[in-house]
């Protein structure tokens, strides 16, 4: 079973690095883009075989450690 | 004063960081991060700056998670007094024992200077050797010490009175000037700036003596 996880800071969250993305595609003349916000995608190969345990398994692991709950949010699909 | 300084894989400020404390008189045991235990009797644990498991995931990340990781939080479970700089403030946030989180410099740049610092609190063991609203100055070198926290976090640290230095001029973007914060229980410090590499007049200044000889002393008295 595989898992992807997307890991983006939380809204409201500052993100200097996607502010530095969007000023890149202004200077290349990319005119129109109003927000960049960058993050994270993990992808995971996971022995279990219950989509509802491995969601459940996955979501320890972003609590724990993929994702920093302070400033970041994450959400999972189940493939 | 028995003082624990930890080794992580990346680590590169954990010798200043025992020196540091020799200088004050501690004695200093060197620590591997595939520990599981500290060393009897420790008094105090230096988790020292450096780019630990090369900064994979997120600074401080899996060294929060290290074998010698669960020991240190159970140390400060414990009452034990923990000082983390630079990469080791990022790990203790990482671990829950510091409120907030570190991210990438508001300019993007590596910065690496002396910068001025304010002692916000003299009340706790780590400051207790300044005067409130002093002036010191210690270098930071780091690419991730924008101080970030939500208000009502904040709030808290304000209103314990938890904020330990604040920048003179802030370089990083951190939220109200915070360069270091403490624990709850004033046991914990965690800062972005140095103070392990101005205890020497040949590295340019000795501002940091203080902290290392309160600490020193505090636990000689205990």
């Amino acid at each position: 079973m595989k898992a992807r996880v997307h890991v983006m800071l939380k809204d409201g969250v500052l993100d200097p690095q996607g502010e530095a993305v969007r000023h890149a595609l202004g200077t290349l003349g990319f005119g129109g883009v109003e927000a960049v916000r960058q993050g994270k995608v993990i992808d995971l190969d996971l022995a279990a075989t219950d989509r509802a345990a491995a969601e459940a398994e996955v979501r320890a692991m972003c609590e724990k450690l993929l994702a920093n709950t302070v400033i970041e949010k994450y959400t999972i699909e189940i493939a | 004063m028995k003082a624990a300084v930890v080794t992580f894989p990346g680590s590169n400020c954990d010798r200043d960081l025992a020196q540091a404390f020799a200088a004050a008189g501690a004695d200093v045991v060197r620590v591997w991060h595939k520990e599981t235990a500290l060393p009897e009797g420790t008094d105090v644990v230096g988790v020292p700056g450096g780019f630990s498991y090369g900064d994979y995931l997120r600074c401080g990340a899996i060294a929060a998670q290290s074998p010698v990781g669960q020991a240190i939080r159970d140390f400060a479970g414990r009452g034990g007094y923990v000082l983390g700089i630079c990469n080791g403030f990022q790990v203790l946030t990482e671990m829950g024992l510091l409120p907030g989180a570190l991210m990438r410099n508001a300019g993007l740049q590596f910065l690496c200077k002396p910068v001025t610092l304010r002692v916000a609190t003299t009340d706790s063991v780590f400051t207790q050797g300044y005067a409130r609203g002093a002036e010191v100055m210690f270098p930071i070198a780091h690419h991730d010490g924008n101080y970030t926290i939500d208000a009502e976090g904040l709030a808290r640290l304000q209103g314990e009175d938890r904020v330990a230095f604040r920048y003179a001029d802030n370089p990083n973007g951190s939220m109200d000037d915070i360069a270091g914060v403490l624990s709850a229980n004033r046991r914990v410090l965690g800062m972005m700036p140095h103070p392990e590499r101005a205890v020497d007049p040949a590295q340019g200044g000795t501002d940091g003596s203080a902290l290392f000889r309160a600490l020193a002393g505090m636990m000689a008295r205990a």
